[in-house]
């Protein structure tokens, strides 16, 4: 059976420019960059080098660029290193409730470390307000954090108005950028931030590798310890291998974001546009153009998102969900409570996301094969039975 | 992460449907955290001759319904009173953790479904 992968927000398949500036490292190139002799002078070369494309990319300095180990890692170091470097100022800071867990757990710790933190509403769409952000701002705000575009809905947030709002009140501006790179155009100074976290898996790089930036004179103290890697801000021996893959990955999808966008968009919205006609009782969550390229969000009424999952699965087709029973715990996602869904409601969500490995037969193929899925699950949900009662 | 059985039930789910004019009837569960089974029987001389599901919930709360009817089908309500969410589980070969509790919910519809009848049958004798 072939296969249709459609959850590309959860990781996507490398590419071969990516693999192929690897290889190398595994190989000839497997010196320790911070060696002195020509093999770890090798190493360090495209290390820098690797630098250089990422910060190109970014609008950065190559000395903003600090390597991690991914989206996660950046995100931990940006909020509790600003939060401890800048403690004498103040312990309050502003995010959004639609953050990814990487920011929220981070922020709740940092509230059991004495910490304040004000995690804002958003609209219907997801969206977070410029001017909400504002407001909450006091004399005790040391950081903002922010995602650029969100994970699950793909709503995708005006980070350059909260960036200049930032900048005038003096607050230092973190923004998890790892579902952005290569969907939008980001630039750190258009953006107004002062940190960004990245991460490669997500536009066909390497998983284990990511990136923070750290703009030149913010406060942030380092996370690792230990050896003087990364300008003595990242202790251990850099990942090479998938820090070069990571800026091939980049260097590619940044450089054709234009084309790619614009061909999943296409597939996007017939995907959306398909399923909202064929399937009645169904809803797009999140915004319907401030939206990344890739991203479907749908509500499914009266079925349970794992259910469809799996019937999905069994028809060759890879996708996710906001359910209770996909999230490990009893609640359904947090970005579908944010935006209002009722619960049962977010447990029949489906995330379908698209790169530009996905082509129109696949789209033809899911909007074939997902209302045939629905009918029969529906045929055996008890809400469905009461709700067309109701309706007679 | 679900064992060959519970994939079977799931995809091919036995006595779905509901039975019109059911001897009994359980609900059991709420929307809200994801997963309700209704559960219809049919008695005849204390014995089970039919019985049907429905069910919203994920993957494991479908199979478990699916075997949960399974295994009462033809048997005393008696016997269907002893069905445990453990019995549903192994019979599945067996249950994620997290998902334990679908099993619960299997067992809880078939008691439900059970009292009912007894409910609208007081002269019965179980």
């Amino acid at each position: 059976m072939n296969r249709i992968y459609m959850d590309n927000a959860a990781t996507t398949a490398i590419s071969a420019e990516a693999l192929n500036a690897m290889l190398p490292c595994f190989g000839q190139v497997f010196g320790n960059a911070s060696s002195i002799h020509s093999t770890g002078r090798d190493a360090r070369k495209k290390l820098e080098e690797a630098r250089r494309t990422v910060a190109g990319l970014l609008g950065a300095k190559p000395n903003e660029i600090y390597f991690t180990s991914g989206g996660t890692e950046s995100d931990n170091w940006a909020i509790k290193g600003a939060a401890f470097a800048n403690r004498h100022k103040g312990n309050h800071i502003i995010t959004s409730q639609i953050e990814h867990h990487a920011v929220l757990h981070t922020c709740q710790w940092l509230e059991k470390q004495g910490f304040e933190v004000t995690y804002l509403p958003v609209d219907e769409y997801g969206l977070v307000n410029p001017a909400d952000v504002e407001k909450a701002i006091t004399d005790k705000t040391i950081l903002i954090s922010i995602m650029a575009a969100n994970n699950e809905i793909g709503t995708v947030e005006p980070i350059a108005e909260i960036g200049k709002i930032a900048r005038e009140h003096k607050v230092l501006f973190h923004c998890d950028a790892v579902q952005a790179i290569g969907a939008i155009h980001v630039n750190v100074n258009d953006w107004n931030v002062d940190m960004l976290s990245l991460s490669a898996h997500k536009f066909h790089g390497p998983k284990g590798v990511g990136a923070l930036y750290i703009r030149t004179g913010c406060k942030v103290d380092g996370f690792m310890h230990g050896g003087a890697q990364e300008r003595g801000r990242r202790a251990t021996t850099e990942n090479l291998p998938g820090i070069v893959g990571l800026a091939a990955a980049m260097e590619k999808a940044v450089n054709n974001i234009e084309e790619n966008a614009c061909k999943v968009m296409y597939l996007r919205d017939k995907l959306i546009d398909g399923i909202l006609s064929a399937i009645p009782y169904t809803r797009l969550n999140g915004h319907r153009m401030k939206r990344l390229p890739g991203n479907v969000n749908i509500s499914v009424r009266f079925i349970e998102g794992e259910a469809l999952l799996l019937r999905l699965d069994l028809a060759g087709i890879a996708g996710s969900s906001g359910s209770a029973c996909t999230s490990g715990s009893l609640d359904p996602s947090h970005v579908l409570l944010a935006i209002g869904l009722p619960h049962e409601i977010a447990h029949g969500s489906l995330r379908l996301s698209l790169s530009d490995n996905n082509t129109e037969e696949e789209v033809d193929e899911v909007l074939k094969v997902l209302p045939e899925i629905v009918t029969s699950l529906r045929a055996m949900s008890p809400l469905y039975e009461q709700f067309l009662q109701e309706e007679k | 992460m679900y064992s060959e059985k519970v994939m079977d039930h799931f995809s091919n789910p036995r006595n779905v449907g509901e039975i019109e004019n059911a001897d009994g009837v359980g609900l059991v569960g709420n929307a809200k955290c994801g997963d309700i089974m209704k559960m219809y029987l049919k008695v005849e001389d204390g014995v089970i001759v039919d019985v049907k599901f429905k069910t919203f919930g994920c993957g494991a709360a479908i199979a478990t319904s699916s075997m949960a009817t399974e295994m009462v089908k033809g048997k005393t309500l008696q016997e269907a009173l002893q069905l445990t969410n453990k019995a549903v589980a192994e019979a599945l070969d067996g249950l994620p953790p997290v998902k334990m509790h679908c099993s619960l919910l299997a067992e809880e519809a078939i008691h439900a479904a059970v009292e009912d009848y007894m409910k609208n049958h007081p002269e019965a004798v179980i």
